[in-house]
């Protein structure tokens, strides 16, 4: 073994998303217990000298690398489930992980058509026993609450009509509870929360335009309360959301939430919007996403997920 | 049990020749119309409907609503319509009624079953070009449209399961909150508006074996003039707990209002027809000593009596 190249290989290998089956095999499978043995000497990330003269493996390590060996096997899993069961999978998932996993209840929620919507409810009580606003409402306490029941158990309209007026009234009620955030948080505020989960998209969209030209930028209003902010986002501009989550997912520091985040956004966006995704990415972060995606996950699982997001590009 | 008398053999193309006839020429024949109509179920009415395309290539409910008038065409009319419009039509008239009397849509989202309320939010749309809760949410404000809002956006488990654990804690909840008086908390709101009706039950009768009383009582607290939520909750519960006693009352009620508004008894009328009107029948019975026919037979005239007598299962 050519020390430092393969050692850096090797490292590589274990790091990142994925894991490269290839090149292990080909180093490990190839070297030498000398070369193991300078191996393990000199990746002190991975393995400790022990005070009885051995180097052992971090057990932190390991249980990562145990995840990273299984993003393949889940994200394989994740995309030959019927789309009902994943999203009633991905929401209960989210209520029993806590507060910092509900933006996934509310991207459920809010980008799925209303049938899609109303079959993850369907699935949710075959597998549970319970319905998904029973759980969310029981789970999630404090300010979030009423907005994410309200998300769930949205049945919106999909057709094309919208009213201008019924468009301009919920802006203006948006643009009042906004200037009276100091006193009310948003997301507690009635109008605020009946705007979001009751109106049609398309409706929400004319909603969006009109507040931007009459009254302020609505990302800066909503910049106090990211919850509301990713819902309006999931709502009016779901690829751009997407592109965030995607780019948030393959950044070097992700957390281990977060980095979820690459696996659901490619399983359940590859045959919806993902060549919108693709342009969207581009735009807000000047690389392409398979780029990112080559650069950041390795083996098996990466080129699961280069496959799948590029499954629709002939069209 | 359902009250309606259909025959045994029927077919949508000759009643529709009857119908066409019975509305051809000068004046209406009334009576057919009630013949056939009264005597058929929800599906055999779109049979006819559509056979009644197919042959004069005209919709059948607006040549009626244009050939009746009164109670008797409103009763026709939400008669024929199918079940999932029919509420979807009574929903928005409950809506724009402006009064914040949610009887109706307490009905259609706690009686009918999860799956019926879906089939009425999708004729709600169909209809109106706008989804039913986002209606209710922009009519009404405050606790009302919280628990309103919930309610017709609910879509309950529909099994068996219950948790007795979840039951002990959620009586306990309640509990805490009518002690407080506070009626219009989150937490009440949200298991009246999330659970599902077994698991309310199993609720309900532990909240009756811990107090001594039930919650229905309870629920009203000591005002004598409730406020529009208090009666809202009240009924809420009434209808997820027992419809039949329910219906019977808003029967009562409706008998009389009769001369100024006809509308809750057909509603009633009209809309269990097929489902649990005997039962309707018997326990209005139990509770007023008459049977509803004969009151229904001396406080109505005409074409709508005869409408109403004759899905009550009441001939002459």
């Amino acid at each position: 073994m050519a020390l430092p190249d393969e050692l850096g290989t090797l490292t590589k290998a274990f790091s990142g998303l994925g894991v490269d089956e290839k090149s292990l095999i080909r180093i490990l499978g190839k070297c030498h217990p000398e070369q193991t043995k300078s191996f393990r000497k000199g990746a002190p990330d991975f393995f400790i000298q022990d005070e009885r003269l051995f180097e052992r493996w971090d057990d932190h390590r390991v249980k990562l690398l145990k995840h990273e060996f299984m993003r393949f096997k889940n994200a394989v899993v994740l995309w030959t489930m019927h789309p009902w069961e994943r999203d009633a999978r991905l929401v209960k998932e989210a209520l029993k992980k806590g507060p910092q996993a509900y933006g996934v209840i509310v991207e459920v929620a809010c980008t799925r058509s209303s049938e899609e919507l109303l079959g993850a409810r369907r699935a949710y009580h075959s597998l549970f026993d319970h319905s998904v606003e029973e759980d969310v409402a029981h789970h999630v306490h404090g300010s979030e609450r009423k907005l994410l029941v309200a998300l769930v158990s949205a049945y919106r309209y999909e057709g094309p009509t919208v009213k201008e007026d019924a468009a301009k009234s919920d802006a203006k009620a948006l643009a009042n509870a906004f200037k009276n955030a100091d006193k009310k948080s948003l997301i507690d505020d009635d109008e605020v929360i009946r705007v979001l989960s009751t109106r049609s998209k398309l409706h929400l969209q004319e909603v969006y335009n009109y507040y931007n030209k009459h009254h302020n930028n609505i990302d800066e209003d909503l910049d106090g309360d990211s919850r509301l902010k990713e819902a309006v986002q999931c709502l009016c501009v779901p690829q751009k959301y997407f592109s965030k989550v995607l780019d948030a997912a393959l950044k070097n520091d992700a957390e281990k939430n977060t980095k979820k985040g690459l696996t659901r956004v490619v399983v359940t966006r590859a045959d919806v919007d993902m060549k919108l995704i693709k342009e969207e990415f581009h735009n807000l972060f000047g690389d392409s996403l398979s780029k990112k995606i080559e650069d950041t996950a390795h083996g098996n699982y990466k080129d699961f997920l280069l496959t799948l997001i590029a499954r629709r590009d002939a069209n | 049990m359902a009250t309606l008398i259909v025959p045994d053999n029927v077919s949508p193309s000759q009643d529709a020749e009857v119908l066409r006839k019975a509305c051809e020429g000068w004046g209406t024949d009334e009576k057919a119309i009630i013949s056939i109509l009264g005597h058929r179920n929800a599906e055999q009415r779109k049979q006819i409907r559509l056979a009644y395309h197919q042959l004069y290539q005209e919709d059948l409910v607006k040549r009626l609503e244009s050939e009746l008038n009164g109670d008797f065409e409103k009763a026709v009319y939400r008669w024929i319509l199918e079940p999932a419009d029919r509420d979807a039509v009574l929903a928005n008239a409950a809506i724009k009624k402006g009064e914040t009397d949610a009887k109706v849509l307490i009905e259609i989202s706690c009686i009918r079953s999860p799956e019926e309320l879906l089939a009425v939010r999708r004729a709600y749309q169909h209809r109106y070009k706008r989804s039913l809760e986002e209606d209710v949410a922009s009519h009404l404000s405050g606790d009302l449209r919280k628990l309103l809002v919930g309610l017709v956006s609910a879509y309950r488990y529909d099994g068996e399961e219950i948790n007795t654990r979840i039951g002990n804690s959620e009586a306990e909840i309640l509990h805490h909150a009518i002690k407080d008086k506070a009626f219009n908390s989150d937490e009440v709101i949200r298991i009246l508006t999330t659970r599902s009706k077994p698991q309310l039950n199993a609720i309900f009768n532990r909240y009756r074996e811990e107090h001594a009383t039930s919650i229905t009582k309870n629920l009203l607290g000591d005002d004598a003039h409730p406020n529009d939520f208090q009666k809202a909750l009240h009924t809420t519960v009434r209808s997820l707990t027992d419809p039949h006693k329910y219906f019977a009352k808003v029967v009562r009620d409706g008998i009389k209002k009769l001369g100024t508004d006809e509308d809750s008894l057909t509603r009633v009328i009209v809309t269990r027809a097929e489902k649990d009107l005997r039962d309707i029948k018997d326990l209005y019975y139990k509770k007023n000593s008459v049977p509803l026919g004969q009151v229904v037979a001396k406080e109505t005239s005409g074409d709508y009596k005869k409408f109403l007598l004759t899905l009550l299962g009441e001939e002459d």
